[in-house]
């Protein structure tokens, strides 16, 4: 006999899995909005023009983003299987699901961070360059405050995405939510164990979004009043 | 406070007054791209601006003013030509050295282009984080800038919590914050109504007559010239085509763009059912009708009682107005004169020895 969902092993399991699920997150939003936050800010500011004015890095890099972000994130994860080894030692578990899931992020933050800042206006841009500012400066001083947020709706959109992605890295023993699901829920006929993961991952998201709602609201100055 | 225009005879370009901003043959083309050809915003632009005076430049949009502005403060570099404020030569800096000399060159704008995450006091400190200025500067040095464009109790709010004119006052602020000797002023009133134009422009005259600021701006409202610029320039399709004197401008306008703004704020025009029914010679039993101009000190003598009484003739009154232009009273008043060609000469004679000018515009019947 399988075990109940409510039994204390299987909410073991499933705090475990929830604790994979975040970690897995955490760590790759974390990484991914390091690596992507400069392309995304470089995105915004290179085109012709521009502060950081190098259209060819800018196509180049327009490219290579797109390309990352329409391969399907399964194939992805076994594509990489090589790399990830290199960095984590191995290809199996939460640690290795880190790499492919990182990979998939920095883009995607690197795209919402570019509409994010190209939400800055113009004005703020010219207005900072008449009273002398270098272009660093007006990334630090205008561009990224100005944005906060627009950025951090953009993050909060990317947490969700990686929420969805991590229930994939069931598939080379990345564990969490997704893995839970499919093992138990899916492989061992338990409904209401996929039931209490599809749950679960309902409040995590809706938590997520608000949180970050509620962020970008307290981060926006504009007209509320 | 009243309007004292600074006065420069003849002419500071050909007296050798010292200009702090000066723009020599200067030109700027816009590349081709694609779909459309090389445009030239600019043509042989020759400007100069005295230390301490307000010149305005007026044109309509595309006329190239917004160019020439960002040609002072090297947001836009010249084709050919050089722009040289306060004895540096703008056009030819590189990007570093242009950035540090940006710091004398304040700079206001249409739409203000503040902050919307930083407070008013925030903003105004900008420009000196910028620049590298310790925190404890900047405090001392933002306060009283409030106080000066008098929103010392605002300092806390954001951009959103403040009106159009505050916005502007902000702005004004942050540009003086480093010290500028230039400011420079993008339409600035241009997004105010009237009421509110007439304190920022008068905070403008303020800034310039006590920090002795010198002032380029730029606008397509005749009227903003009238109550600030002691110098204007009329730019069209990219080419100064009058300069000089606000005054001299407004009474003796020389090009037809000149005259055209002009018209468009002393209705100096005759209203058209009066023109159709005018006839270039006299009508018998009709009237004559007789601009008349006064300028200056004239402009507040009783002339219209003393032509009357000294002619015997009854005057009537087509249309009339008197105006302020750079602090000068202007009229023009169109009236009436009944009778023949010997009534009218008597009447334009005694009118000019009043120190009126005179101009008979037709005759009705």
């Amino acid at each position: 006999m399988l075990p109940d969902v409510l039994s204390p092993q299987m909410m073991s399991l499933l705090i475990e899995a929830i604790g994979e699920t975040l970690h897995m997150v955490a760590v790759a939003g974390a990484i991914g909005t390091l690596i992507g936050l400069p392309l995304g800010v470089f995105l915004a500011t290179s085109r012709s023009g521009e502060l950081f004015a190098s259209p060819f890095a800018n196509k180049a890099l327009g490219l290579v983003v797109n390309a990352a972000r329409s391969t399907p994130f399964i194939i992805l994860v076994v594509a990489i299987v090589p790399l990830t080894r290199l960095i984590a030692g191995t290809s199996i578990g939460t640690q290795a699901a880190i790499v492919p899931l990182t990979i998939a992020a920095a883009p995607f933050i690197a795209r919402v961070i570019e509409g994010a800042i190209r939400g800055v206006d113009q004005g703020l841009i010219e207005a900072a360059r008449a009273m002398g500012a270098s272009p660093l400066q007006i990334v630090r001083k205008v561009l990224l405050p100005e944005a906060l947020p627009a950025i951090t709706l953009a993050l909060t959109l990317t947490i969700v995405s990686l929420i969805g992605y991590s229930a994939m890295v069931g598939a080379v023993g990345g564990g969490g939510l997704g893995d839970l699901g499919i093992r138990f829920g899916y492989q061992r006929f338990m409904p209401d164990v996929m039931l209490t993961v599809v749950a679960v991952l309902i409040v995590l998201v809706q938590g997520v979004q608000s949180l970050g709602d509620f962020l970008a609201r307290r981060f926006d100055k504009r007209a509320r009043f | 406070m009243t309007f004292q225009p600074k006065t420069l005879l003849p002419d500071p370009a050909t007296q050798g007054h010292p200009a702090l901003i000066e723009m020599r043959g200067v030109e700027k083309t816009y590349p081709a791209r694609s779909g459309n050809g090389a445009v030239t915003a600019l043509h042989d632009i020759t400007l100069g601006v005295p230390r301490g005076f307000i010149l305005g430049v007026i044109g309509r949009s595309g006329a190239g003013k917004s160019t020439l502005i960002r040609l002072v403060n090297g947001l836009e570099r010249p084709t050919s030509g050089q722009v040289i404020v306060d004895g540096v030569e703008i056009s030819a800096l590189g990007e570093r050295a242009l950035r540090n000399e940006r710091r004398s060159i304040g700079m206001i704008f249409q739409h203000f282009n503040l902050l919307a995450r930083r407070t008013a006091f925030d903003n105004i400190a900008l420009p000196l984080e910028i620049a590298g200025v310790p925190s404890a500067e900047i405090k001392a040095r933002v306060m009283p800038l409030l106080d000066l464009v008098g929103l010392g109790d605002k300092a806390d709010r954001y951009p959103a919590e403040l009106s159009g004119g505050q916005k502007q006052r902000v702005g004004i602020a942050r540009a003086l914050a480093t010290n500028p000797k230039v400011l420079l002023s993008d339409e600035a009133t241009s997004a105010l109504d009237p009421e509110t134009t007439e304190q920022i422009l008068a905070l403008l005259r303020r800034v310039n007559a006590e920090l002795n600021i010198t002032i380029l701006l730029i606008t397509h409202e005749m009227s903003v010239i009238k109550t600030i610029a002691d110098r204007v320039a009329v730019i069209d399709g990219g080419r100064i085509v009058e300069e000089g004197p606000t005054f001299d401008l407004f009474t003796q306008p020389q090009h037809a763009t000149t005259r055209s703004f002009i018209a468009s704020i002393t209705g100096s025009e005759l209203p058209p059912h009066i023109a159709r029914d005018l006839h270039a010679a006299p009508v018998g039993g009709g009237k004559a009708l007789v601009r008349l101009t006064f300028t200056g000190g004239d402009a507040t003598q009783p002339f219209l009682s003393v032509l009357t009484r000294k002619l015997a003739v009854d005057l009537g009154i087509i249309q009339g107005n008197v105006d302020y232009i750079a602090g000068q009273p202007y009229g023009t008043l169109v009236i009436s004169v009944p009778g023949s060609g010997d009534q009218l000469a008597t009447l334009t004679s005694a009118a000019r020895e009043l120190g009126l000018q005179t101009e008979v515009l037709g005759y009705v019947a």
